[in-house]
């Protein structure tokens, strides 16, 4: 393919919080600023704006996107909104990246942004609108059958002890106390895991993020000004992304075979042929501990039902050869649905360049990945970065 | 640069914070009323549900039933053939023991959303089960759908009540 290199050259965010004071135009500018003013460049510089951000009806407010986008800087100029449920945060860099790689644009904006509070009792109001409106919702389900479903599932074909899969609370959790925005960092057992309530066996609550609210963005540039602007370009190797159908029923859900074809383009575009060896740090999904493990068999970083023994072995801790989650993942940073795949490429982005502070991990990484996920247990989206 | 804490923006504000009058807000309720077509291969499925069955629809490229019946099999992206009558036992695939509503108001005794494998087709289905002890709820559990009497049917997935272990 003889597509421009873009990089990523600034990022911001705003911290993740159970309910923002802010409304949803004032937290987005506060991360498009932060972005912004991280590699000195102002908006007049910004050739285009991609807004990702969850469904109207969190808001209630109709074309979402286009009511923030004074906050975005996404107004007279060429704009584009996209929304695949939780796999927007990953998304929206891809659809910045062929903006600037078709040789179209040369600096590209990407700002993701969620403020779910508004909806009331609970987002799950909206959510629950996912279901089949004829053969499921009449039974009344509710979002967290989703995921217990597929936890129980993946549970039972591998025979994978509840313990294991608390490890991934207990690590993330812990690594989300160095981030500066988390809004669930924490020092836990295994055991305060497995107390925790059970919301809707075998989830327990300490092994969901919440609903929170929250925004970030990244700056893109064309290499001949990316060069200008930082001595530290993240260069984006590879990208990928795949839908997979809404009958889940259908669907043998203990292997998101969506997060493989997606992960797969992305290796291709990459030229990745080993990605166990070529993939030195890893921020897969993780809005339930479970998923963090069935995206890593997903993205073939180890074998199918291996997940939770590199886990236990300490392989995926900062300090181990692959780690997983620096950040603290969705389950200790917070999980603002189209905004937590975006963190998590900013993520990539600050160890990438040796900014991520007491986060940073040790095994020196020169190519890094980051995926998220949505929809019906449907999306998968991934990105590569490398130095 | 790394992240400085000082200068990062999101301001959280607590539960009781938001419901007290120190805080302004404003409530909306939208209209939002929907009547779906039911469409043809879903129109069939709900009118044998009033009947006390289950039907599927088969793919004869893919040699597979598919259910809930559809009238093209995604898989080959080819209309789907003939309807096929299903049993309406089958196996649990996975499962829930759901401890809490959507509104995260608790429930003492769970609900126990399944997916089903339904004997006679190469599909699942979501439903309930009740009449189980929810310790003892386990994949590959063979199940059987109980049904509302016929007089109660309307042509819809609740005309099953449940799904009960054999």
């Amino acid at each position: 393919m003889s597509l421009r290199r873009v990089a990523v050259v600034g990022a911001g965010m705003t911290k993740f919080v159970r309910r923002a004071k802010e409304t949803a135009p004032e937290l987005t500018y506060q991360a498009t600023k932060m972005a912004l003013d991280s590699c000195e460049m102002t908006l007049p510089q910004i050739d285009c704006v991609v807004h990702g951000t969850g469904p109207d009806a969190f808001d209630g407010v109709h074309m979402k996107a286009e009511y923030l986008s004074a906050g975005s800087g996404g107004f007279r100029k060429p704009f584009m909104r996209n929304y695949v449920g939780g796999g927007t945060g990953v998304f929206a860099p891809i659809q910045g990246w062929y903006h600037i790689a078709s040789g179209m644009f040369d600096t590209c904006l990407v700002v993701c942004e969620e403020k779910m509070s508004s909806c009331q009792p609970h987002p799950q109001a909206a959510f629950i609108t996912i279901f089949d409106h004829t053969t499921e919702r009449p039974l009344g389900p509710n979002l967290l059958w989703i995921f217990a479903i597929e936890m129980e599932r993946y549970m039972s074909v591998h025979k994978i002890p509840l313990e294991e899969i608390a490890l991934v609370s207990v690590k993330n959790k812990k690594n989300a106390l160095d981030h500066p925005s988390a809004l669930l960092g924490a020092d836990l057992t295994v055991e305060d895991i497995m107390n925790s309530e059970v919301l809707a066996w075998p989830v327990h609550r300490l092994m969901v993020s919440p609903v929170t609210d929250g925004a970030v963005a990244v700056v893109l540039a064309a290499e001949h000004i990316a060069k200008r602007i930082t001595d530290k370009p993240v260069w984006i190797e590879g990208v990928g992304w795949s839908l997979d159908t809404s009958y889940w029923t259908s669907r043998d859900l203990y292997y998101p075979k969506y997060v493989e074809s997606a992960a797969k383009m992305a290796y291709r575009m990459a030229g990745i042929s080993d990605p166990r060896k070529e993939i030195h740090v890893v921020e897969p999904y993780d809005p339930f501990a479970y998923k963090e493990l069935h995206h890593l068999e997903g993205l073939l970083l180890c074998e199918k039902g291996q997940a939770p023994k590199i886990t236990a072995k300490g392989i995926t801790q900062r300090n181990g050869s692959m780690p997983v989650c620096p950040s603290g993942g969705l389950l200790g940073v917070g999980n603002p649905i189209a905004a937590a795949g975006l963190m998590k490429v900013c993520e990539i982005f600050w160890q990438l360049r040796g900014e991520a502070g007491k986060r940073q991990v040790s095994n020196e990484p020169r190519r890094g990945l980051a995926q998220a996920w949505g929809d019906l247990m449907q999306v998968g989206t991934v990105i590569i970065l490398g130095r | 640069m790394p992240i400085d804490p000082k200068k990062l923006g999101g301001t959280g504000i607590s539960e009781s914070e938001f419901r007290s009058k120190k805080l302004s807000c404003v409530k909306y309720t939208p209209t939002a009323k929907y009547a779906w077509d039911t469409g043809v291969g879903i129109g069939r499925y709900l009118a044998e549900l009033k009947n006390g069955k289950l039907i599927g629809r088969k793919c004869e490229h893919c040699n597979k039933v598919l259910v809930p019946p559809r009238m093209f099999c995604e898989w080959c992206f080819k209309p789907t053939s003939k309807w096929v009558y299903l049993k309406d036992t089958g196996r649990v695939n996975t499962f829930s023991l759901c401890y809490v509503r959507w509104d995260m108001v608790r429930l003492k005794d769970p609900e126990i959303p399944a997916v089903i494998e339904i004997d006679g087709s190469d599909g699942g289905i979501l439903h309930l089960l009740r009449e189980v002890d929810p310790k003892k709820v386990k994949v590959g559990m063979r199940v059987k759908a109980v049904w509302k009497p016929e007089n109660e049917r309307t042509g819809a997935i609740t005309d099953i009540k449940y799904f009960k272990p054999i």
